[in-house]
């Protein structure tokens, strides 16, 4: 099993990102810059932290989203590679058209960084089978721009074909429908804004965010068996 | 050629930024504004050459988030 984490220039959670995968995984992944051209071969899971890349310029995400890196981002995520996104990856996500939506600045203007109760909305996902449906988990958040807007025609095909992942149970960003988390069509990215990184074991304050990475392993595991 | 991109949100995108501006304008005293917007102002120095086409190209692929904005593009001269 290959992962890889990506950093950008601002990136500021890559490191938390790759501790989480190589404690769950125990491998390390791969740090990938963005402005290589092309992922290493045979890549199980691409992760994309958190952070401020490129200083947030133009809109959260957009010079990311258009950085060498992420043509081969794309193209593993079309051949069906997991790809995740938190936070700043979420923005490049939407930005880069793999997820719909956009996410603008919180409806409060503020920047909110506490730890927010989710609702499990999809627990059938690559990502969320380690979870129960509906269940309660806590997730931190930390960002300026995570109100997820859509138009309601898209936002009812996301809740119609189950992408809602993760759901806001408190008011934290203005959010859509308190959507926290979304998945791809295909069911293979999945872009949230709270950070399960930071929630992997109890010393972090809470490890809820363990079992979504679990989640993933699992499936390169049965795969492989 | 020089070339003036207005980025606005879309009507019905909820603006909290211009919200907050808005109770400003409000709180120091000014009295009937309706609604405040806002938008961002991308200015290119071109060739002349560039066409109407490739300028569309470049507001829907990079300067505009199609999702919540629109965009109007001038040509300044």
């Amino acid at each position: 099993m290959k992962t890889a984490v990506v950093t950008f220039p601002g990136s500021n959670c890559d490191r938390d990102m790759w501790v989480a995968l190589r404690d769950v995984s125990g491998k390390e992944p791969v740090k990938v810059w963005h402005g290589d051209a092309d992922l290493p071969d045979g890549l199980d899971f691409i992760a994309l932290p958190g952070g401020f890349s490129y200083g947030d310029y133009l809109r959260s995400g957009a010079m990311a989203a258009n950085s060498p890196i992420m043509r081969s981002v794309k193209a593993a995520a079309e051949r069906g590679v997991p790809v995740l996104g938190v936070c700043n990856g979420f923005q490049v996500l939407t930005e880069s058209g793999l997820l719909p939506g956009a996410l603008m600045r919180n409806a409060g203007q503020t920047f909110v960084c506490r730890t927010v109760p989710l609702k499990v909305e999809n627990s059938q996902s690559l990502f969320t089978s380690a979870y129960e449906a509906g269940e309660t988990i806590q997730i931190p958040v930390a960002h300026h721009d995570g109100n997820y807007f859509a138009d309601a025609e898209t936002l009812d095909r996301l809740e119609g074909e189950g992408r809602v992942a993760f759901r806001y149970l408190d008011e934290v960003n203005g959010s859509q429908r308190d959507i926290a988390g979304v998945l791809n069509a295909q069911g293979n990215v999945l872009g949230m804004m709270p950070h399960p990184e930071r929630a992997i074991e109890p010393a972090q304050g809470g490890s809820d965010g363990r079992r979504l990475f679990e989640s993933v392993i699992s499936s390169f595991a049965h795969a492989s068996a | 050629m020089k070339v003036r991109i207005h980025v606005s949100l879309k009507p019905g995108v909820l603006d909290p930024q211009g919200r907050a501006v808005h109770h400003a304008l409000e709180g120091l005293g000014f009295e009937g504004v309706e609604d405040v917007r806002i938008g961002r102002t991308v200015e290119l120095d071109v060739a002349d050459s560039t066409t109407d086409a490739a300028l569309d190209e470049m507001c829907q692929k990079l300067l505009a988030n199609m999702v919540i904005e629109n965009y109007r593009i001038e040509k300044v001269g």
